[in-house]
């Protein structure tokens, strides 16, 4: 099967707006045609050849070495087919994308998978921020799909997102989850401030303690039967997401009630040894400092925010 | 801008309702930007198998000025929806949509055919902004209309009865504003917003007044419109707009206004029926009825088209009321003691029982108001749907087939509470031409507008002759704006300038003496930096008044 393989002579200096990298567009494509696709370069428009060396023509999947940082707007819309980025990929990758796999060696930045409606985005480096998210002005970000990120995640991750997954293994930063609507966001490596602000419905999972906002409230622990199915999707995707009674179970929490929302935070709580944290001694409420963590000195659960 | 060259278009079958032509192939003659009997050489049009219409004028419209950016602002998600307007040797860049940008409005009216516009809301303290943003509108002319229903000053001055002075002070607003009419929005209800509140009853006192009522200020405005002459009646956006019910503020605006000249601005948002909106209905037809029975009166339809877009106005209480109901985004401003202001994005939608009454109302009000004379063809862009959609209305109106078939899109229930089903008119092509261009200009007392007689501004639209009226009005082949050749075979060749439409209505010098401390001790501005100057104004053309009737 033949595929089309790029490889950028050099990394740009300003952004390079490469909408054009997308299998929907490349497939139908001679060798020729796909060296003549249009990118733009600040307000200059040149041909994809003048920064890309070009192997090959057509097929449903697309080879993209180097350092392309800076090539924005790659697989924008895409609808079906794949793109393997062996390098860095640059802001908007796979927005609005609709079907398809995106893959990623290196690092992302900001607004991958923006406004996405289905299909995979996996990243193996970082992530910036806003990823999945609606941009400014739009209703709501991401509504189907899913975006799996190895390494860590800027700001505003799943802004507005309506449906779909979002995972992430490192850290983000803060505000994951913005006015979400919708969808859910797995947090492995933690989270910054402010996680689930304006949050309407939708689920935050995170696997390691949350500074919270005070404007959510706890309701239970207990283990929601519908992760042992998002636990075994993930786990075909590679993410493991603990689920079994035996090894915990899941603190919720409600919110952002200043909206007022009906979202949930759901927060891994391992079954330690010793006295049952969530049992007949007054349950979590009375433990906070327990069931987050129980580290000697844990984090306050409502701090100050800023 | 007043175009030197010598044209004719022959052979085109020509519309002019003003001067009683209807339909006749005859010659359209232009030298030097007006329109003449005769010419010798220039260019020749052939416009064979065309029709030839007068510039359309559009009544009621909202393309610039502070409230206007604010949305423009407020919905980058519109912008990236709509294609944008790339920069060409004859065209600058930008984008339309909802809300276009100042240069792209210019294009897409005269895309349209359109040559004249009224900025139908402008806060005298927004009016050096509004006259900025209507000088980089290109090829229209443009009017404006001053804010003055909820004028703190002037309120104060109805409060004390001293309607005299207030009509030197409403004169001297419209000079400050270098405006060419008096736009009354809601009067009384901006003023009661600033206390939270709304002025829905006609007869009730506006909070923070004794004596003042919506009713008295909009007799008030009115009397000092027709006193001072001015070629445009009261522009009035009634009381309790948008509401279910609120019809009978309207049939008791109608009746206070006898005796007085008067525009009621969209005319659909005030025709409701109902209690709330699960019962709301349609009262088309006991409005129109009325308003056949008032000759002084002119209005425009406001009408609604499904799908995205923005609701601006200076109806603050309203559209906190929109906000509350929609949970969409809202911008609110207050204008000092002047006006406010309100910004809700919004979609018509089909299905949606109050939309549907609200797409119903604007056409049966077309419909039924017989003399195509005194309604005008508007969506009270954007609020309704955005100007250049206006080829959509044309052939619902044109075509009670197409009508039928799109009724069927809405929910059954809908249909219960409207008449629009029971109405066969149809317009014809000579009617289409009064609501889009005679009629409109004639109630702006533009009398070289909206014609093709001999001494009429040569702004003229040249369309194909066919039975696909939305394409037709859609993509004009050729546009006269002042004599020169705007548009041709759907290009921009040509972006002229437009004029400034504005009026010098008589009042006594001494009033600034009055106006002066007040305005020092209630306003942030310096009062020397309020009056817009001349300067500030694109071809300025400042129109006769009547011989005041004090």
């Amino acid at each position: 099967m033949s595929k089309t393989i790029l490889r950028l002579r050099e990394p740009p200096h300003v952004p390079l707006e490469a909408e054009c990298l997308s299998p929907d567009v490349i497939a139908p494509l001679g060798h020729d045609e796909v060296r003549a696709l249009p990118v733009v370069l600040g307000k200059r428009q040149y041909r994809l050849e003048d920064f890309f060396e070009v192997e090959g023509a057509g097929g449903e999947e697309l080879e993209v070495h180097g350092d392309a940082g800076r090539v924005k707007w790659m697989g924008r819309g895409m609808t079906r087919g794949g793109i393997r980025v062996t390098g860095n990929a640059g802001m908007h990758l796979g927005a609005s994308m609709k079907g398809g796999a995106i893959e990623v060696s290196g690092n992302v930045s900001d607004w991958i998978g923006a406004e996405m409606t289905g299909g995979l985005i996996r990243i193996h480096g970082s992530a910036g921020g806003q990823i999945g998210a609606a941009y400014r002005g739009s209703l709501s970000g991401m509504n189907g799909g899913t975006i799996l990120i190895d390494g860590s995640a800027g700001i505003e991750i799943g802004m507005r997102m309506k449906r779909g997954i979002i995972a992430v293994r490192g850290a983000v930063r803060d505000f994951a989850g913005l006015q979400m609507k919708g969808g859910t966001i797995v947090l492995m490596g933690g989270a910054e401030f402010r996680t689930g602000a304006w949050m309407i419905r939708g689920t935050i999972v995170s696997l390691t303690p949350l500074q919270l906002m005070p404007t959510f409230s706890y309701a239970c622990t207990y283990n929601p039967t519908f992760l042992n199915l998002y636990a075994k999707q993930l786990q075909r995707l590679g993410f493991s997401i603990p689920h079994k009674a035996q090894e915990g179970a899941y603190q919720r929490f409600t919110g952002d009630t200043s909206v007022p929302g009906k979202g949930e935070i759901l927060v891994w709580q391992p079954q330690t040894a010793g006295p049952d944290p969530w049992g007949a001694d007054g349950g979590p409420l009375a433990e906070r400092g327990d069931a987050l963590g129980g580290e000697p000195d844990p984090p306050p659960l409502f701090p100050a925010i800023g | 801008l007043q175009g030197n060259s010598k044209l004719q278009i022959t052979g085109g079958k020509v519309y002019d309702p003003a001067n009683g032509v209807n339909g006749e192939v005859r010659e359209v003659c232009v030298c030097d930007g007006r329109i003449v009997a005769e010419v010798e050489g220039g260019r020749t049009i052939d416009a064979q198998g065309m029709v030839v219409f007068p510039g359309g004028v559009d009544v009621h419209t909202h393309v610039a000025g502070a409230a206007l950016n604010f949305a423009r602002a407020m919905i980058p998600e519109d912008h990236r929806r709509n294609v944008p307007f790339v920069r060409t040797p004859v065209r600058r860049g930008g984008i339309g949509g909802a809300t276009p940008t100042t240069y792209v409005t210019g294009y897409l009216y005269a895309g349209l055919g359109y040559t004249t516009v009224n900025e139908a809301a402008v806060p005298i303290l927004s009016a050096k902004h509004t006259h900025e943003e209507l000088r980089d509108t290109p090829i229209v002319d443009k009017a404006c209309c001053v804010l003055m229903a909820n004028n703190e000053i002037l309120l104060d001055l109805i409060e004390a009865g001293e309607l005299e002075r207030a009509r030197h002070v409403a004169a001297w607003n419209i000079w400050a504003a270098k405006a060419y009419g008096v736009k009354a929005v809601n009067p009384g209800g901006v003023a009661a917003w600033k206390w939270g509140k709304d002025a829905k009853g006609l007869y009730e006192p506006v909070p923070g007044y004794g004596k003042v009522t919506p009713a008295k200020i909009i007799s008030a405005l009115a009397r000092i419109v027709d006193e001072l002459g001015l070629p445009h009646p009261l522009h009035l956006h009634c009381n309790h707009l948008g509401a279910p019910g609120n019809f009978t503020t309207t049939l008791e605006t109608m009746k206070l206004l006898e005796g007085n000249r008067a525009h009621l601005a969209h005319l659909q948002y005030h025709a409701y029926g109902g209690d709330d909106w699960a019962t709301m209905r349609s009262e088309s037809a006991r409005i129109a009825e009325e308003f056949n029975a008032h000759p002084n009166l002119t209005t425009d339809a406001g009408a609604v088209l499904f799908g995205n877009t923005v609701t601006i106005t200076a109806d603050g209480p309203w559209q906190h009321l929109l906000y509350e109901l929609t949970g969409r985004k809202w911008g609110n401003l207050d204008v000092e003691n002047e006006t406010g202001c309100g910004i809700v994005p919004y979609v018509y939608k089909e299905k949606n029982l109050v939309n549907a009454v609200q797409w119903a109302v604007g056409l049966e009000l077309l419909l039924l108001i017989k003399d195509p004379w005194r309604i005008f063809l508007t969506t009270d862009h954007p609020n309704g749907a955005a100007f250049w959609r206006y080829p959509e209305i044309i052939q619902l109106l044109m075509d009670a087939a197409f009508r039928r078939e799109q009724l069927k899109k809405l929910a059954p229930r809908a249909l219960k509470r409207i008449v629009l089903p029971e109405l066969d008119r149809e317009y014809t092509l000579s009617e289409i031409a009064v609501i889009t261009s005679a009629g409109p200009a004639r109630a702006l007392g533009l009398a070289q507008k909206g014609h093709l007689g001999v001494g009429a501004d040569a702004d003229v639209a040249v369309y194909n002759d066919s039975k696909d009226v939305a394409q037709t009005f859609a993509h004009p082949r050729y546009v006269l704006k002042g004599g020169e050749v705007v548009i041709e075979e759907g290009e921009i060749r040509k972006t002229v300038e437009g004029k400034g439409l504005l009026v010098r209505p008589s009042y006594e010098e001494k009033i600034e003496e009055f106006i002066r401390p007040l305005f020092q001790q209630y306003y942030t501005m310096s009062f020397d930096n309020y009056p817009v100057e001349m300067e500030r104004i694109e071809h300025p053309d400042v129109r006769p008044c009547k011989q005041p009737t004090p």
